[in-house]
């Protein structure tokens, strides 16, 4: 049996053999995916917590409530169509992030102070 | 979302080994070997679908809790299972799959579910003893999950552990209830903990000498303890609380060991295992059809929804037209 099965997953052993993977091209149009972001209390950001399939706007923000936020983990929600999320490149991340880099002034502990200066 | 990285593929594999050998996280959009990503597909998939499986034979018994509290905490469990299947789906579909197709593969038994849930749940019991064992051995499956080298999963497992303390603490109390019950009562615990605590024990999946994919998972930080270091944990961890209930594990080779510091157990019956796996289980046809059923019933609202959406859009552009 040992070659047919791969790791458990969360809920038990995972059959490796005549399984598939899938090509992420459904039969049929489907909804649009949606990115959540959740503000889980007064005073913090909003930040990103998942995403859900909605047929529209309204209908994302009822899915986020359902899914994301059954234990009042939320005050507010943000939802946005992936396809209108820009993102960096991970390939340009070195080029991309350089310009901060070498910038070591922009950081308080560049300056040496004398200790006995105080509130500084 | 695709990989856009175009660095010549050696440069891609070692920054990948060395963001693993770091301990860092895999992000979806990095570079990741083939085999390491669709390793991820069949686990995160087979998780998510065996969480939408699992509300079946819990949905079995909401009408029938015997109070309004009992009902409205297994709704809410079964709630919950439904929105643990979404985070996964959710990860999953960070690594290029869509849920859509992840649905179809599940009904049309092209991607497979948790044995576990194959078995029926016969009586009230049962429900007690799927948070306790089922659910518990989950915890000991999903904790170290949370620390798995690919970021989405990771942090779809952190919210689902948060909501299995409930899941695991709601089945043990509503056991106590019930062998600080009638004798009958006290009888069908124990007939049920017969029942589910081999299938408990396969959740971890074969031994460890018969388990060679486990290496390779564990090299790419997916898992952290092998099978039987699990196993082993979730036998420990049950004893004592066996004891609190009062009831019998159906094991006689269970038996502390003082020199390990642990228990000795008996071996699972891994040809049931196998056949259960494989679609022998007692209700795998039962379980598919009635997804498929479900499936196939909700196909008009989601066309009716995606038909009233584009309908809207059509006006909105229509009213920003003339405006």
């Amino acid at each position: 049996m040992s070659e047919d099965f791969t790791a458990e997953g969360g809920h038990g052993a995972v059959p490796t053999e005549g399984v598939e993977t899938g090509q992420g091209k459904p039969a049929r149009r489907t909804w649009p995916l949606y990115e959540v972001f959740v503000r889980g209390k007064r005073g913090l950001n909003h930040v990103h917590v998942g995403s859900l399939h909605a047929a529209d706007d309204e209908m994302a923000l009822h899915n986020a409530r359902d899914v994301y936020t059954r234990r009042n983990e939320g005050v507010s929600i943000w939802v946005v169509k992936a396809d209108h999320i820009t993102a960096s490149s991970p390939a340009e991340k070195d080029p991309f992030f350089a310009p901060a880099g070498d910038k070591v002034y922009r950081h308080p502990t560049f300056y040496a102070i004398p200790e006995e200066v105080p509130h500084l | 979302m695709t990989v856009t990285d175009e660095r010549p593929h050696h440069a891609l594999e070692e920054g990948f080994d060395a963001t693993i050998a770091a301990d860092q996280r895999i992000e979806p959009r990095d570079w990741m070997p083939e085999a390491y990503r669709k390793t991820l597909i069949r686990q995160i998939a087979q998780h998510a679908h065996s969480e939408i499986i699992g509300m079946q034979p819990e949905g079995n018994w909401i009408l029938r809790a015997p109070s309004l509290r009992r009902k409205a905490i297994l709704l809410a469990k079964v709630q919950d299972e439904a929105g643990h299947g979404m985070y996964l789906y959710a990860a999953a579909e960070t690594l290029g799959v869509d849920r859509e197709e992840l649905t179809e593969k599940l009904i049309e038994s092209k991607q497979k579910y948790s044995s576990i849930f194959n078995y029926p749940t016969l009586t009230y019991a049962d429900i007690g003893v799927i948070g306790w064992l089922v659910d518990g051995a989950a915890i000991c499956n999903q904790v170290p999950l949370c620390r798995c080298s690919y970021g989405p999963y990771a942090r779809a497992m952190i919210r689902i552990c948060k909501e299995e303390s409930f899941h695991q603490r709601q089945g043990f109390e509503l056991l106590l209830a019930m062998v600080n019950g009638t004798d009958a009562q006290r009888e069908m615990v124990q007939e049920s903990v017969n029942r589910w605590w081999w299938p408990s024990l396969m959740m971890f999946g074969p031994p460890d000498d018969d388990s060679p994919n486990s290496a390779q998972s564990m090299a790419w930080g997916i898992k952290r303890h092998t099978n039987d270091e699990l196993r082993q944990r979730f036998v420990d961890m049950s004893v004592p609380q066996a004891a609190a209930l009062g009831v019998t594990l159906p094991d006689p080779d269970l038996v502390w060991n003082d020199e390990r510091q642990a228990h000795d157990y008996g071996e699972p019956d891994w040809a049931e295992f196998k056949a259960v796996i494989a679609g022998s289980g007692p209700a795998n046809a039962q379980r598919i059809a009635h997804r498929r059923r479900a499936h196939e019933n909700g196909a008009w609202v989601r066309e009716a929804a995606q038909a009233f959406a584009d309908k809207q859009q059509a006006a909105d552009k229509h009213a920003g037209a003339t405006a």
